[in-house]
């Protein structure tokens, strides 16, 4: 086959099985043969899933044979997180708990995306239970950049976005609560998008923070995020906080045309930025001016509030959602236990990795009778006000334009020791979560070390598409 | 400290989590030091906000409902495919009662 993998888009794969350049199937072949020689390199998948992918091939194949639209993924080799279920697929969350987990059922996202035509090759590597900022928390090892593997690609997403940025898979889904699909796509140099809240249905994304939880996805072109976005969005009524909101053509206005729109500048996220990342995010907002961009600076007062009010939401309900893993349902159970309460702790306490155990502990702690009002309502109402803030400055602008990290890309083993300086470097995408508004991260070039600056880009409410013309302006005047 | 070794025990008793007493010294201290962090919420008057439960909390009650319309449920053969001791059609667990 005369195609190299690293350098598909989905646009190029449509035009070339409607050239008859290839067939899915002989794509879907080379595509998982090249991602299991490069894997070592990086860990990011954790499974292949070879039958899946070829079955859903060869249906392609079928339908253009008959002369039918096999879907705008027609081809498409895509990657999952391994939190997001697949029927008949191994999805261990990255937890020794569900080490041998095989779904009985498939996530909404994954049906959507199949039935446009895109192949799944496998399941990506993450940080337990999407606990994380660096994929170092994997039950299965961590993962390389690819861009620079001694470092760490970000998390808790970091399989997909290194997969997309090593070229092993076209397009790729991830899964961000606090910041865990933008990090990652700022760390390796890919595009990450987070949605609205409920803009995807959550049906098969194992819960960690319900009311914070997304699906998104993962590529190297914005123009792809927006054609996988559009596949994958809209109600479902298996999720009753999927919205009833209509899905525009995400790619119908990606002319590079956004002359007179308004941008904020946060005036409390910019003010410790001095690094290289400033340098570049600057750089990056002068693009925006060229382009004909109005940018401001504008102010969401609640940011410094922002990294407290979410570690105690997010641990409330992860240390809920957590609670199902007692050894009764979900593969792993302690072998050394003669009581029920015992096999619980036991299983619990063998099965959890630290910091799944840290959070629940938070969790637990902040939920405990007498500290509810203290921390958790305390935390919900600093969260409106965190909402209230976008609300605000929304009034005055179209979009905001923020960093997705403090830094670029660390080495590997860097920050395990200290959790409280990893989740103070959440502040700049966790606001996002909260607000429940779409944000994304788009490569807003290198730092003098090689390595990737993502430029965060955050809309309102259902208003991806500004998202996404902004962000692929962008894309296009970097490329000159 | 804003949480004592006893505490740390209590709470992983509420979570159903054994944990060794290594763990219970290094959760203490990594507690603590969010808590501390956390502490900072205190900085912030919120008398007049109403909590934040949900994002797109401003649509009709009924909004988010479905059609209550009957569906085949998964089946019991594969909903304890997965189960680590399935028996008759059940999860089995440790004896819960003496005989």
């Amino acid at each position: 086959m005369d195609t190299a993998i690293p350098s598909l888009t989905i646009g190029r794969v449509r035009e070339g099985l409607l050239s008859r350049r290839f067939s899915a199937a002989e794509l879907a072949a080379e595509a998982l043969r090249y991602a299991q020689a490069e894997n070592p390199k990086t860990n990011a998948y954790l499974h292949f899933s070879p039958e899946r992918a070829l079955a859903t091939a060869k249906r392609v194949d079928d339908q253009l044979a008959r002369g039918e639209d096999p879907g705008p993924l027609a081809g498409v080799p895509v990657a999952v997180k391994d939190v997001i279920l697949t029927q008949g697929v191994r999805t261990t969350c990255g937890s020794k708990l569900l080490a041998n987990y095989v779904p009985p059922y498939d996530a909404t996202a994954v049906i959507r995306l199949e039935q446009a035509g895109g192949v799944i090759i496998g399941k990506t590597n993450c940080d337990e239970f999407a606990m994380g900022s660096s994929t170092e928390n994997s039950a299965f090892g961590p993962v390389r950049n690819p861009v620079a593997p001694d470092r760490v690609p970000g998390g808790s997403s970091g399989g997909s976005a290194a997969v997309v940025a090593q070229g092993t898979a076209v397009v790729a889904l991830g899964s961000d609560t606090g910041g865990s699909i933008r990090q990652p796509a700022s760390f390796c140099g890919v595009v990450g998008v987070t949605p609205t809240y409920g803009r995807v249905s959550r049906y098969g994304l194992t819960a960690f923070a319900s009311s914070l939880d997304h699906i998104g996805p993962f590529s190297r072109s914005v123009k792809d995020s927006a054609t996988l976005l559009g596949v994958i969005a809209g109600r479902d009524l298996r999720d009753s906080t999927s919205a009833d909101a209509p899905v525009p053509d995400y790619t119908a206005r990606l002319d590079g045309n956004v002359k007179g729109l308004k941008l904020g500048l946060p005036r409390e996220y910019l003010k410790e930025l001095m690094s290289e990342t400033g340098d570049l995010i600057s750089h990056g907002v002068d693009v925006f001016q060229s382009l004909g961009c109005q940018v401001r600076e504008i102010s969401l007062p609640s940011t410094d509030y922002a990294v407290a009010c979410y570690y105690i939401i997010c641990t409330a309900e992860a240390s809920a959602n957590l609670a199902r893993y007692d050894g009764v349902r979900y593969t792993f159970r302690s072998q050394s236990s003669d009581t029920l309460s015992d096999m619980y702790r036991n299983t619990r306490g063998e099965g959890f990795g630290a910091e799944c155990k840290r959070r629940i502990m938070l969790g637990t702690y902040v939920l405990s009778a007498g500290y509810y009002d203290a921390y958790y309502l305390k935390a919900q109402k600093v969260r409106a006000l965190v909402a209230r803030d976008f609300a605000n400055a929304f009034q005055e602008v179209d979009a905001i334009l923020a960093p997705v990290s403090p830094f670029p890309a660390f080495k590997l083993g860097e920050k395990v020791d200290d959790p409280l300086a990893m989740y103070l470097s959440d502040i700049y995408t966790i606001t996002g979560d909260l607000a429940g508004i779409p944000c994304m991260s788009v490569p807003c070039g290198t730092t003098a070390g090689g390595l990737p600056v993502g430029m965060q880009i955050l809309t309102r409410h259902f208003d991806e598409t500004t998202m996404f013309r902004l962000a692929d302006a962008f894309e296009q005047a970097q490329r000159g | 400290m804003k949480i004592t070794e006893q505490e740390v025990r209590y709470v992983a008793g509420l979570a159903n989590l054994n944990l060794t007493d290594a763990e219970v010294a290094r959760f203490q201290a990594d507690l603590d030091g969010i808590l501390e962090h956390i502490g900072k919420l205190n900085e912030i008057d919120t008398s007049n906000v109403e909590p934040m439960a949900q994002v797109l909390f401003d649509a009709e009650e009924t909004a988010t409902l479905r059609a209550d319309v009957p569906a085949p449920p998964l089946g019991s053969q594969a909903a304890l495919a997965n189960a680590p001791q399935p028996g008759a059609g059940y999860f089995k667990v440790p004896k819960v009662i003496e005989r």
